[in-house]
């Protein structure tokens, strides 16, 4: 047949020679090249001690996140649920009370926001639509649990920890 | 017969009972570190600092499993079979002397369960046993990969086992006794007869890969052909006592090939040493280098199972009918010509 490519080469195989059906030299080359893997540095990072360093575009857990006075920036506009592809994000908006100005920027705040950690895709969608800069997906990776609800973050979890009282 | 050697037996037995049963169970540890450390891996480090305690985990784990028994198997013999290969693995221990006689409170006690002049050839009994627990394991499961492997494990045992007693042979030209402790006692100081037969020295060796089935010689549990062999069908602590039994008969080879030709307890300067550390502590001081060899040999075991993949059947059966046998011939009668030529002038 016409060959295809110039890339073809023909490879004959010969008959092995007397010190290689001995086996043994072929052997110790072997066993040189694993002992000298025996002493190398191992790859493994032992993994929930020790982690290895994100890249500084890593998208990891989602964060509701707080403005310079402490109150959270979000305001329930619902962009974020809207531009989810993965229709993670669920979220009750209401109305903020007199009182509870210390807590909320705006007006309108989130009473529920929850994301499905299983259905999220880490695409980081619900952050470039956020236009409040309330939401990042800044956290650590998510972390294995057993059930499905257990799945469901809400507010306790993805909120921000409150600014220190100075 | 005094009652005070009788205690002083069973002490020993019970001693090299329990070691040779740690030397296995941390074997398996020890395998998953090497195995791990040559291929750039951590291995396990979870259980216990180091992950130490790492064979209690698996030892825990193989007696909590369910024990499944297949219902066409022939019962009995299915239980037979793994009890077969961990008493095999066993009763080697008992000609092997792990010492020097010592000396405790005026007492001289020959660290050796027992010197039969055929110590030899009682090793090579026990070692040809050994198939017998593979051999009925699967032929009992009623399976057959399990019976394909038996069969396997039997033809390359009987194969491997010409070569090895033909290079036993040689070694006995050598030495001209077969009680092992004699042949220890023979390799005194650095005497050793790895130096008179270097070529008996590796065909034993690699005889004694083809007889503890280890790899490259492993075609009896050959996952890929195999599923896993003749364990195939076994479940619960009898899968753990063939896991067992291979490492136990492991440690008894290793000491084997210790004791005929790297002179056992031996070690060079040892008369200076047993000078000054006296009766009681040179023979254990001597059991120590005994051992750090064992584990050199273990330890080159496991090395050469992560480095030699396994051999083909046809070049199995090549290599032990082919080359080796010629090959141990070969050496039988350059040794006795040599021998010969000795004595003559």
């Amino acid at each position: 047949m016409e060959p295809l490519t110039s890339k073809k080469k023909v490879l004959e195989q010969k008959p092995l020679t007397f010190a290689e059906r001995m086996y043994l030299p072929a052997i110790m080359k072997g066993m040189s090249i694993t002992i000298s893997h025996f002493f190398k540095k191992e790859a493994t990072i032992r993994y929930p001690e020790v982690e290895r360093e994100f890249s500084t575009n890593f998208r990891g857990m989602h964060s509701l996140k707080r403005d310079e006075d402490g109150r959270e920036r979000c305001t329930a506009c619902g962009l974020c649920a809207l531009s989810c592809p993965a229709e993670a994000i669920t979220m009750i908006a209401a109305e903020r009370k007199p009182e509870e100005k210390e807590l909320y920027r705006e007006e309108k705040y989130a009473a529920v926001y929850e994301i499905n950690m299983l259905r999220c895709i880490f695409c980081g969608l619900c952050e470039e639509a956020c236009p409040k800069e309330a939401i990042y997906l800044d956290g650590p990776i998510v972390p294995a649990d057993y059930l499905r609800k257990d799945f469901i973050y809400g507010k306790d979890k993805l909120v921000e920890a409150p600014l220190e009282k100075k | 017969m005094d009652i005070s050697f009788v205690i002083e037996k069973f002490i020993l037995v019970a001693i090299i009972f329990g070691i040779s049963l740690l030397i296995a169970m941390y074997s398996t540890y020890a395998e998953r570190k090497v195995a791990a450390f040559l291929q750039d891996r951590l291995g396990p480090d979870r259980a216990g600092p180091f992950g130490i305690l790492q064979p209690l985990a698996d030892g825990v784990k193989m007696f909590m499993k369910e024990e499944i028994v297949p219902a066409n198997s022939s019962k009995w013999l299915f239980m037979v079979g793994p009890g077969l290969a961990m008493l095999t693995a066993c009763i080697g221990t008992a000609v092997i002397p792990w010492g020097s006689p010592i000396t405790i409170g005026g007492r001289v006690i020959p660290l050796q369960v027992t010197d039969i002049n055929v110590g030899i050839l009682y090793i090579f009994g026990v070692v040809s046993l050994g198939v017998y627990g593979v051999m009925i394991g699967g032929w009992a499961s009623n399976n057959k990969y399990s019976l394909l492997s038996a069969i396997r494990a039997a033809s390359q045992n009987i194969s491997y086992e010409i070569a090895m007693g033909l290079s036993i042979i040689a070694l006995l030209l050598v030495t001209g006794t077969m009680s092992l402790k004699e042949i220890t006692e023979q390799q005194h100081g650095f005497n050793w007869n790895v130096w008179y037969q270097p070529v008996g020295f590796i065909l034993f060796m690699v005889c004694a890969f083809a007889e503890t089935n280890r790899a490259p010689f492993d075609l009896p549990e050959c996952e890929t052909e195999l599923i896993g062999g003749y364990h195939t069908e076994y479940s619960s602590m009898k899968l753990g006592f063939y896991l067992f039994a291979e490492y136990i008969n492991m440690f008894v080879s290793s000491a084997v090939m210790a004791t005929l030709y790297f002179g056992g307890y031996n070690y060079p300067g040892m008369d200076s040493m047993a000078v000054w550390l006296g009766p009681t502590w040179a023979p254990l001081f001597g059991t120590a280098v005994f051992f750090f060899k064992i584990f050199a040999f273990i330890f080159f075991f496991m090395w050469v199972r992560w480095t030699i993949p396994r051999f083909r059947y046809d070049q199995l059966m090549h290599l032990g009918w082919k080359m080796l046998i010629p090959l141990a011939i070969a050496n039988i009668i350059v040794t006795g010509l040599v021998i010969a030529y000795i004595e003559k002038f």
